[in-house]
C-alpha cells in the first residue's frame, strides 16, 4: 500500500542514517570511485523522508498516487540508493553493482532502471523543473500526491534553477517542496576567507541571503539544521501547514555539513568525491556500526 | 498555401479534441508559433512558462510523467541550442513523450536574422539517440506529421517553417516514419531534400527540364529514423546525388545521405549544397533564398555547375 509509515524513533533514524553513511563510503570505495561529501550531508534528509514522511510503496514503486522525490543533485545518487535499499526496493546486495557495467545503478540516477527513482538526473540545475512540471502536471489531474526535490547549494548557480523557482510561485504549486543542502561547498568553489566561511572553501552563498532571495520569489521559507530530525519533523509540518492552505511552494533551506558524520570527510570540499584507504574504513566502520549492524 | 505554423496550431487543436493527452507549453511566443489559437481553445492544457527555455523543456517532460504528451512552442533556434542539455537528460535519455515542435526553422524567420536562424538543428538533433527527426515539406505533410506525433510513444523533433511553400504532396497522402519520398521521377541526377526546401527543389527541377537536364526529386521527410532501404531504391540508377537543404552542409542531410550511401557501398558523386560552413543574416525570404543559394533558380544554376562539374565536392 502506497502510504506514509509510522514515524519511527529518532534513535533509530539515527541508526538508519548511520547505516547509510556507511554504505554510501563502502560502496564507493569497493567501486573505487564516487561522491561522498554530498550523499552524506543529505543524508538525514533522505532518511526523514523516506522513512517517516514520504506516502510510497517500495513494492509498488510507480503507483500513481505515490509522492514524488525528484534527487536533482544527480552525482549523491549512492546516497539515494542506500536510503532505497534500506528502504526495500531492492536487495541491500545490490549496492555492490553501483557504477558498474549492467547495473541498475547508475553513477547518477536513472528513472528507467532502477525501482524507487522518479527523474534521471546528473545535469545540475534540471531537477526542480522537472519537479514543477509534476506538481504541475498532479494539479491538472486533480492528484493529491506531494513533490519533493532535493537541490545543492553550488547548483543553485545553475540559472535554470531560477527559471524554475519562479515558475513554481507562477503556477501556484503549493503540492511542492524543495529542500537545499546548504552544505556550504561544491566540488572546488572559491579560496575560503577568514572568518567567513564555515569549511575550508568559500560558502556557495556567502554573499547573499538566499532565504531572503527565495522569500522575494513568494516561496514559503523554512531555516533548519538538516542534521537535527527533530528540526526535520518540524519543518515537514510547517510544509503541511503551508500546503493545506496554499501558499504556494515551499523551501527548507537546510544547513548542513559536507561529508557529515564522518571524522575524516566532514567539512571539507576534498570529500566531495573520493575513495576511503583501508585506515579509513575502518575508522568509519567504527564510527558508523553498532554491534549488530550488518555491515 | 497554408504555413506550416498554422497547421500545426489547427492539426493541434483538432487532435486535443479528441485527445486529452495532447498540450501545448509555450515560451511567449505563442502569437508567433500560432499556439495562441491552441491556448484559445483549450485553456487548462496550455501553459505559458514564459522566456524560460531550459524550464519549459523540464517542465513538459515532468508533466509527461503524469501521462500527458506535451509539445513546446518556440523557435527551434531556443530549443536546439538554448535548452539542449534538458531535452538530451530529461527528454532524450528517458524517451519521454515530448513533443519538440521546432517553429522558425531554417533562414527564413521574418528577417531576424542569424541569432533566429536555426542552421544546425538537424545536425544537433540527428545525433540525439532515442530522438524522432523529421522535417515535413509542405502543409500536407505538416498535418500528416503533426497528427502522427501525437499518436507517438517517445520524443519527436518535428522542423516547421514559419512561412508557406507551395505544396507538392497530394491532399491524401500518408506520412510514413522513415521512407523517402519521390516527387518528380527522372535521372541520372537526384536531386534529395527535406523540410520546406524540398518544395523549391522541386520547382528547380521544373527548371532544369526547361533546360534540358531531367533531374529526380527526392524528399527525405525523416532525418531519423532513415529507412535506408528506400532512399537507396529512390536514387537507384542515378549517377550523382546532390543533396539540397535549408541548413549548414556539415552534419544535416548531406551527412545523412553521404554516410547512408558509403555505408552501402554506392560509390556515387554526392555534392551537398545548403549553407556552406557560415552563418546567415536578416533580409527578405527572396533575397536570403537567392543569396544563399535556395531559390529554385539559384538551385537549378548550381545543380547544372555542378553536374557540368560531375565533382563531389560542396559548392556554395
Ligand atoms: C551542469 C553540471 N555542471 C557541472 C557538474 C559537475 N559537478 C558535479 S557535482 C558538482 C558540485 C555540486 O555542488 P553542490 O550542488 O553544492 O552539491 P554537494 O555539495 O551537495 O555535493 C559539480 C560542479 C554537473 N554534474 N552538472
Ligand atoms: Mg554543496
Amino acid at each position: 500500500m502506497t502510504e506514509r509509515i509510522e514515524r519511527p524513533p529518532v534513535r533509530e533514524l539515527e541508526r538508519l542514517a548511520r547505516l547509510v553513511r556507511w554504505h554510501v563510503l563502502n560502496t564507493v570505495t569497493q567501486s573505487k570511485a564516487g561522491h561522498i561529501g554530498g550523499p552524506l550531508s543529505m543524508a538525514d534528509l533522505l532518511v526523514a523522508l523516506y522513512f517517516s514522511e514520504l506516502s510510497i510503496d517500495p513494492e509498488h514503486p510507480d503507483d500513481p498516487e505515490r509522492d514524488r522525490f525528484v534527487l536533482s543533485k544527480g552525482h549523491s545518487a549512492i546516497g539515494l540508493y542506500s536510503v532505497l535499499a534500506l528502504r526495500g526496493y531492492f536487495p541491500i546486495d545490490e549496492l555492490a553493482s553501483f557504477d558498474h557495467g549492467d547495473s541498475r545503478l547508475q553513477g547518477h540516477p536513472d528513472m528507467r532502471l532502477t525501482p524507487g527513482v522518479d527523474v534521471s538526473s546528473g545535469s545540475l540545475g534540471q531537477g526542480l523543473s522537472a519537479a514543477v512540471g509534476i506538481a504541475l502536471g498532479a494539479q491538472k489531474r486533480g492528484r493529491d500526491f506531494h513533490t519533493w526535490v532535493v537541490l545543492g547549494d553550488g547548483e543553485l548557480q545553475e540559472g535554470m534553477v531560477w527559471e524554475a523557482v519562479n515558475s513554481a510561485r507562477r503556477f501556484g504549486l503549493s503540492n511542492l517542496t524543495a529542500i537545499i543542502d546548504l552544505n556550504g561547498l561544491q566540488q572546488y568553489g572559491w579560496a575560503a576567507q577568514q572568518g567567513r566561511d564555515r569549511f575550508d572553501r568559500s560558502e556557495p552563498w556567502g554573499h547573499a541571503d538566499l532565504p531572503m532571495i527565495l522569500r522575494g520569489y513568494g516561496w514559503t521559507v523554512i531555516e533548519i539544521n538538516g542534521h537535527s530530525f527533530a528540526e526535520i519533523f518540524d519543518a515537514f509540518d510547517q510544509v503541511k501547514r503551508a500546503a493545506e492552505s496554499g501558499a504556494g511552494p515551499s523551501v527548507i533551506v537546510a544547513r548542513t555539513e559536507k561529508g557529515h558524520g564522518i571524522s575524516f570527510t566532514r567539512g571539507t570540499y576534498k570529500w566531495h568525491n573520493g575513495v576511503a584507504d583501508e585506515t579509513q574504513l575502518a575508522l568509519a566502520r567504527a564510527e558508523l556500526l553498532t554491534e549488530g549492524d550488518q555491515s | 498555401m497554408k504555413a506550416q505554423r498554422d497547421v500545426w496550431a489547427e492539426t493541434l487543436v483538432e487532435v486535443a479534441g479528441l485527445d486529452d493527452t495532447v498540450m501545448v507549453v509555450d515560451g511567449d511566443l505563442a502569437n508567433s508559433t500560432k499556439a495562441d489559437l491552441f491556448a484559445k481553445a483549450f485553456p487548462d492544457r496550455f501553459v505559458e512558462v514564459g522566456i524560460a527555455e531550459q524550464n519549459m523543456v523540464g517542465i513538459a517532460f515532468g508533466l509527461s510523467t503524469l501521462g500527458y504528451r506535451p509539445w513546446l512552442s518556440t523557435f527551434g533556434v531556443f530549443l536546439t541550442h538554448r535548452a539542449l542539455d534538458p531535452i538530451r537528460m530529461l527528454v532524450s535519455q528517458t524517451h519521454a513523450s515530448v513533443r519538440l515542435a521546432g517553429a522558425y526553422s531554417g533562414l527564413l524567420n521574418g528577417s531576424s536574422g542569424k541569432t533566429h536562424q536555426d542552421i544546425e538543428d538537424l545536425a544537433i538533433m540527428r545525433a540525439m539517440p532515442n530522438l524522432t527527426v523529421i522535417a515535413p515539406v509542405d502543409e500536407v505533410e505538416a498535418a500528416a506529421v503533426v497528427r502522427w506525433s501525437c499518436a507517438h510513444d517517445g520524443p519527436v523533433y518535428v522542423r516547421l517553417a514559419r512561412d508557406a511553400v507551395a505544396p507538392v504532396l497530394p491532399v491524401d497522402y500518408m506520412f510514413e516514419l522513415g521512407s523517402v519520398v519521390v516527387l518528380r521521377h527522372g535521372g541520372p541526377v537526384a536531386l534529395v531534400s527535406t523540410g520546406v526546401q524540398s518544395s523549391r527543389v522541386f520547382d528547380a527541377a521544373e527548371l532544369l527540364a526547361a533546360q534540358g537536364i531531367d533531374a529526380r526529386v527526392v524528399h527525405v521527410p525523416t532525418i531519423k529514423p532513415l529507412d535506408e532501404t528506400s532512399l537507396l531504391a529512390a536514387i537507384d540508377g542515378c549517377t550523382h546525388v546532390i543533396t539540397i537543404e535549408e541548413h549548414t552542409i556539415i552534419g544535416g542531410l548531406g551527412g545523412l545521405v553521404a554516410e547512408t550511401l558509403t555505408s552501402h557501398g554506392i560509390a556515387v558523386p554526392v555534392t551537398r549544397l545548403g549553407l556552406a560552413d557560415s552563418w546567415s543574416e536578416s533580409g527578405p525570404n527572396e533575397f536570403l533564398l537567392d543569396k544563399y543559394g535556395l531559390s529554385a533558380g539559384r538551385v537549378a544554376e548550381r545543380v547544372t555547375a555542378a553536374v557540368l562539374a560531375d565533382l563531389p565536392t560542396a559548392v556554395h
